[in-house]
């Protein structure tokens, strides 16, 4: 019997990129549903009636929510196709670590860049600095899985995709800063199950300033 | 050749708690470091570069920080009287409710309820009992989050077992009242009282004495701030 996988979204969200890539990377088909954040639909406050947040996975009428916690049961449900997490424990807590942190200090620093005004530069300068620590946690790998793409490649790729718009935005470019992260984001984009999961940067970029729009900030 | 595995901790931390009860409960021998916050070790801030936190776990020399990685490490380094369910499904709630218990219940009792007072206290209290009350209704049918025994989210929540009756002393306000919340006031006994639980609980007189001067601090500023 066929799968029955929905996934409850809202296209610029960082967080539902993540599961988008990590159902793309298993192979597995769904139905995709974009959300309307500012008039939720009745299945998202059905299935989070807690958070009433999304990503919402449905799988076979069972939801599941937060992104982190979608993408390991992804991972855990179809392990037979191309493993997100490593198989040893010491490695499995790395990953699981740097994932973790990626969510807590990027995403709020990243928050941080275009909501705070007179604190542009320490922003961008806490910012940088916490790129370079998952930079320095990269090293010469091609991927933070190693020699394959995993679950910290999955969790940091949609910052990624936000960062052509912070870098417009905060007026800060990471390329000298970061260089290896530049190209790991490049490597990345080469794989289908990212680049699909992705939106267009334009797109985004328009959202943003509709975004900054909505929150009163010029 | 028994492995190197070394916990630094705070004698407080609920967040610590969790790991001395898992590795405990997994029959691990370990050596405890305690960690003065104010004036943390060069071990600390070598094993927990990102964060500077505790709790910090070693084993045989190589570092894993933050409570909830450090307890699926330990369920899958030592696999006996495991603490995560087997089923993926069970596994995701799991993580869920855990992860609801500290982004949700300890922020808003601890941050919203306990360091406030009057109209705000009231406020917070709202929001707190919102979170309780989802907690009661995951208990149904249950006599452990975990089911029979004690799992994951017992460790996770385990803090409102003994934090909850210092807080409600030091603030002078019930917070989990059996009639409203008889589920998860069995429960905070239960496992208050469990083996290993019960004989691992920090000093309460230290407690109230740290709760009760934190809870003066935050009321200070905050009348301090609206002048």
């Amino acid at each position: 019997m066929a799968d029955e996988i929905i996934l409850l979204d809202f296209w610029p969200s960082m967080f539902g990129m993540k599961v988008r890539i990590a159902l793309a990377e298993k192979g597995l088909k769904y139905e995709y549903r974009d959300e309307d954040l500012f008039n939720k639909g009745p299945l998202l406050l059905e299935m989070n009636p807690i958070h009433k947040k999304i990503p919402v996975l449905i799988h076979n009428g069972k939801p599941i929510c937060e992104s982190q916690i979608i993408v390991q049961y992804i991972d855990e449900v179809w392990k037979d196709k191309s493993p997100l997490l490593p198989s040893d424990p010491y490695h499995r807590a790395q990953a699981r670590f740097w994932a973790d942190y990626i969510d807590k200090k990027l995403h709020l620093l990243g928050q941080r860049l275009w909501r705070t005004k007179g604190e542009e530069q320490e922003a961008n300068k806490e910012y940088i600095e916490c790129l370079k620590l998952l930079e320095g946690e990269l090293g010469d790998k091609p991927y933070f899985g190693g020699e394959n793409f995993g679950f910290v490649d999955v969790n940091l790729m949609p910052y990624f995709s936000w960062l052509y718009v912070f870098e417009i935005a905060a007026n800060f470019s990471i390329e000298a800063e970061c260089p290896k992260l530049i190209t790991w984001a490049k490597r990345c984009m080469e794989k289908e199950s990212v680049s699909t999961s992705l939106p267009d940067r334009q797109k985004l970029y328009d959202f943003f300033l509709q975004l900054k729009k909505w929150h009163g900030i010029e | 050749m028994a492995e190197e595995v070394k916990l630094f901790r705070t004698w407080s931390s609920p967040f610590s708690l969790r790991i001395v009860w898992a590795l405990k409960i997994k029959g691990v021998e370990y050596e405890t470091i305690f960690e003065d916050l104010y004036d943390k070790s060069p071990s600390l801030l070598q094993y927990n570069p990102a964060h500077k936190k505790i709790p910090i776990l070693v084993h045989s020399g190589k570092p894993i920080a933050e409570s909830y990685v450090i307890l699926e490490y330990i369920d899958e380094t030592w696999k006996e009287t495991p603490l995560l369910p087997e089923d993926p499904y069970e596994r995701a709630m799991a993580r869920f409710w855990a992860k609801f218990g500290d982004d949700k219940v300890l922020t808003s009792i601890v941050w919203g309820v306990f360091i406030k007072e009057g109209k705000e206290q009231e406020e917070a209290m709202v929001e707190a009992m919102k979170n309780l009350w989802l907690l009661e209704e995951e208990l149904r049918g249950k006599k452990f989050f975990g089911g029979e025994r004690i799992g994951f989210l017992d460790l996770a929540l385990g803090w409102l077992a003994n934090f909850i009756s210092i807080l409600e002393d030091v603030a002078g306000l019930k917070i989990v009242d059996e009639d409203k919340f008889p589920l998860l006031s069995a429960w905070m006994k239960d496992f208050a009282d469990s083996p290993i639980i019960k004989d691992n609980w920090p000093p309460r007189d230290k407690m109230i004495a740290k709760f009760q001067a934190l809870r003066d601090e935050k009321l200070a500023a905050a009348a301090a701030a609206s002048k």
